[in-house]
């Protein structure tokens, strides 16, 4: 399918037709911040947004999601027999994801859809939806995508791409998911012509972007050799061992399962977790292999840019989106982090 | 002036650490990003040159002495000092460890405050000369007054000198006298059901990521609350009441015990007021115990000693 333009004026138009097929999620802004929620009208969205404080990937991985719900009533014949608790699986659009969100999802999908185990609500809500990406044309001081093998008009994981042109936007259909979308709203477009100013745009964004480190480097690196560095010692100071980094990001993916019972009645929930919280490995025996401090941080840095490198024989497990930089109440910086992960002797020139 | 404490914070660390007074100094050091100081540990003459202070320190250093081993020397405003004290009163850390550096503050900025003057343009430099603030961002410059843009807990604050330290790095600040519990009386007067209300609206953001409490230097408990799992006490879930749960079971948890130095808010990713329920117990404790949390060093919190003449008013 050719690119098309939908101008500014047509725009809500073409939202509204999305609205009318699908369940369109877009960011809004909510008091000081933008989030993804489920658009109820079309003055809603809000694309004028730089990025959203937290990750969609609640979207795909809610914090908080039921999986099952049970009986444990004496008389009920199905008690103690764990029921699929009911979720919305009908088709949806992701209006505005930006392209290092949409790559996000590609990364957590190592995890969650791999040929032996595929986890059914992640791997149907990623069918389900489609993502319409939107450039990114004013990279924050804080982005670092580019050195994390992305973009700010990367198209992995999108299935169209928009891009702000100043009169509206440029459309361009990537997947047949894309394809469908755009001709539903084909009454709010026109053809794109050939002069679309996509490639000098995209050129003065990327540029907008410094070079944060080079997580190739830290691939090449022995493992024991980082995972022993004293550089974590002064890394890990700060470090409160809250859990904002981790939740913000859209590459933590992961979680706990419990049972909450009520009187008779029980639901298995899947929570967000935290490898920054002790919890999160405290073994059953009492022994907790992550018992301190600097274990917790060096998981997390060594987990994103080591170990994923290594385990998928990929990139790192980071898309540089900068939330956890934003997000640190004591400004630990994966940007500086990387640096010194990625220097011959583990030392930072920050 | 802030220029002067990061002179006089160096020469006195690099004099503590040089004639091995201490093993390491607590600090900041300067930040990635604008508004933000990482609180740094030097344990060297030359990290001592790392050690900066501006209107960024708003972190309760505090926060990082309890069961801490070997003799450090600290920075300390004035809330920072108030919870060493409670630090020592808690046997969390030992006053012949601590050489404590005394900063007479001026209050911190609240970066939030700043943003929302700024229509979503982003600051990508900050230069902080003397009270006035220089913003800069790609394509415009503005300045602040940076007295009108303190955070909300030194707006309100009344000690702003250290109450303890072994030296102090500067000419005491002016005490101010003034009513800190405006806002919490005007929440007291809600009808219940509004003040539900006003309640949930106000922690529906939260991500239970537990920021507040792991920057809190009262919050030290070798497990907290919220990570007993055996069995658990509290839901995990973002639902109202768990964290309704947290949320108030932490305010309680710091009643008597809080110095207001409002790491809490200054820490929280979504900018919850956490604060508005860590001051209605402060209120509280004022009123029934004439108390202020910090302030007097020979004398147990309230909520840790009884006494037979002890208020018992909702006893009634």
């Amino acid at each position: 399918m050719p690119d098309i333009r939908i101008s500014k004026e047509n725009f809500p138009g073409a939202i509204k037709q999305l609205m009318d097929r699908y369940r369109v999620f877009a960011p809004v802004k909510k008091g000081r911040f933008h989030e993804f929620a489920l658009l109820q009208n079309v003055e809603q969205a809000d694309l004028g947004f730089s990025n959203t404080l937290l990750s969609p990937k609640g979207l795909f991985h809610p914090q908080a999601e039921r999986m099952f719900e049970y009986s444990l009533a004496r008389e009920d014949p199905n008690a103690g027999i764990l029921k699929e608790a009911q979720k919305d699986f009908s088709p949806r659009v992701i209006l505005g994801i930006r392209p290092c969100d949409a790559k996000a999802f590609e990364l957590d999908d190592a995890n969650f859809n791999t040929e032996s185990i595929k986890d059914p609500w992640w791997v149907q809500r990623r069918e389900t939806t489609t993502m319409i990406g939107l450039a990114c044309e004013s990279p924050c001081s804080t982005c670092f995508c580019t050195s994390m093998g992305t973009g700010p008009f990367d198209t992995a994981g999108l299935d169209v791409l928009l891009v702000n042109i100043g009169e509206g936007y440029a459309a361009r259909a990537l997947t047949e998911k894309g394809t469908k979308v755009l001709e539903i709203t084909s009454g709010c477009s026109s053809p794109a012509g050939d002069h679309l100013p996509l490639a000098e745009r995209q050129q003065a964004a990327e540029q907008r972007i410094g070079t944060a480190f080079d997580p190739a480097a830290i691939a090449k690196k022995e493992m024991l050799e980082l995972y022993n560095s004293p550089a974590w010692e002064e890394v890990q100071f700060a470090c409160l061992n809250c859990g904002a980094c981790t939740f913000v990001c859209p590459t933590c993916w992961c979680f706990d399962i419990q049972d909450e019972v009520c009187a008779d009645k029980g639901d298995r929930l899947r929570l967000w977790d935290s490898c920054m919280f002790p919890l999160f490995t405290l073994h059953g025996s009492g022994h907790n292999p992550r018992s301190n401090k600097i274990q917790r941080v060096r998981q997390r840095f060594m987990h994103k840019l080591k170990y994923y490198q290594d385990k998928y024989n990929s990139g790192p497990a980071c898309v540089g989106c900068g939330r956890c930089v934003q997000a640190c109440p004591v400004n630990i910086d994966i940007r500086q982090v990387g640096q010194k992960m990625a220097s011959p002797d583990c030392s930072c020139s920050i | 002036m802030q220029q002067s404490y990061t002179e006089s914070i160096r020469e006195a660390a690099k004099r503590l650490l040089s004639e091995k007074r201490v093993e390491a100094v607590i600090g900041f050091r300067k930040g990635t990003i604008p508004f933000m100081n990482e609180p740094f540990l030097a344990r060297t003459v030359e990290q001592a040159d790392l050690l900066i202070w501006d209107g960024n320190c708003a972190m309760n250093l505090a926060n990082y002495l309890p069961k801490r081993t070997g003799s450090v020397a600290i920075t300390a405003k004035g809330c920072d000092s108030r919870s060493i004290v409670i630090h020592l009163l808690e046997n969390q850390i030992k006053r012949e460890q601590l050489y404590i550096l005394g900063i007479p503050c001026r209050g911190m900025t609240d970066k939030r405050k700043i943003a929302d003057n700024l229509n979503g343009r982003e600051i990508i430099e900050v230069e902080e000369t003397g009270e006035k603030l220089r913003v800069l961002g790609r394509d415009f410059e503005q300045s602040f007054e940076r007295t009108e843009f303190l955070e909300e807990n030194c707006a309100v604050c009344t000690h702003k000198n250290p109450v303890l330290c072994d030296e102090l790095l500067g000419e005491p600040v002016e005490e101010q006298q003034i009513d800190r519990y405006e806002e919490i009386r005007k929440i007291e007067a809600l009808p219940p059901e509004q003040k539900r209300l006003f309640f949930d609206e106000l922690i529906q953001p939260c991500i239970r990521c537990y920021a507040c409490r792991n920057a809190c230097p009262a919050c030290y408990c070798p497990t907290c609350f919220v990570d007993e799992s055996k069995p658990q006490w509290v839901g995990k879930t973002t639902d109202p009441t768990d964290t309704r749960t947290f949320h108030f079971l932490r305010a309680f948890h710091v009643a008597g015990r809080c110095t207001d130095c409002g790491s809490c808010e200054r820490a929280c990713p979504v900018g919850i007021r956490v604060r508005l329920f860590t001051r209605k117990l402060e209120k509280e404790v004022k009123e029934l115990y004439g108390y202020e949390a910090g302030v007097v060093q020979d004398e147990r919190p309230p909520l840790d000693a009884f006494r037979p003449d002890d208020p018992e008013p909702f006893l009634g």
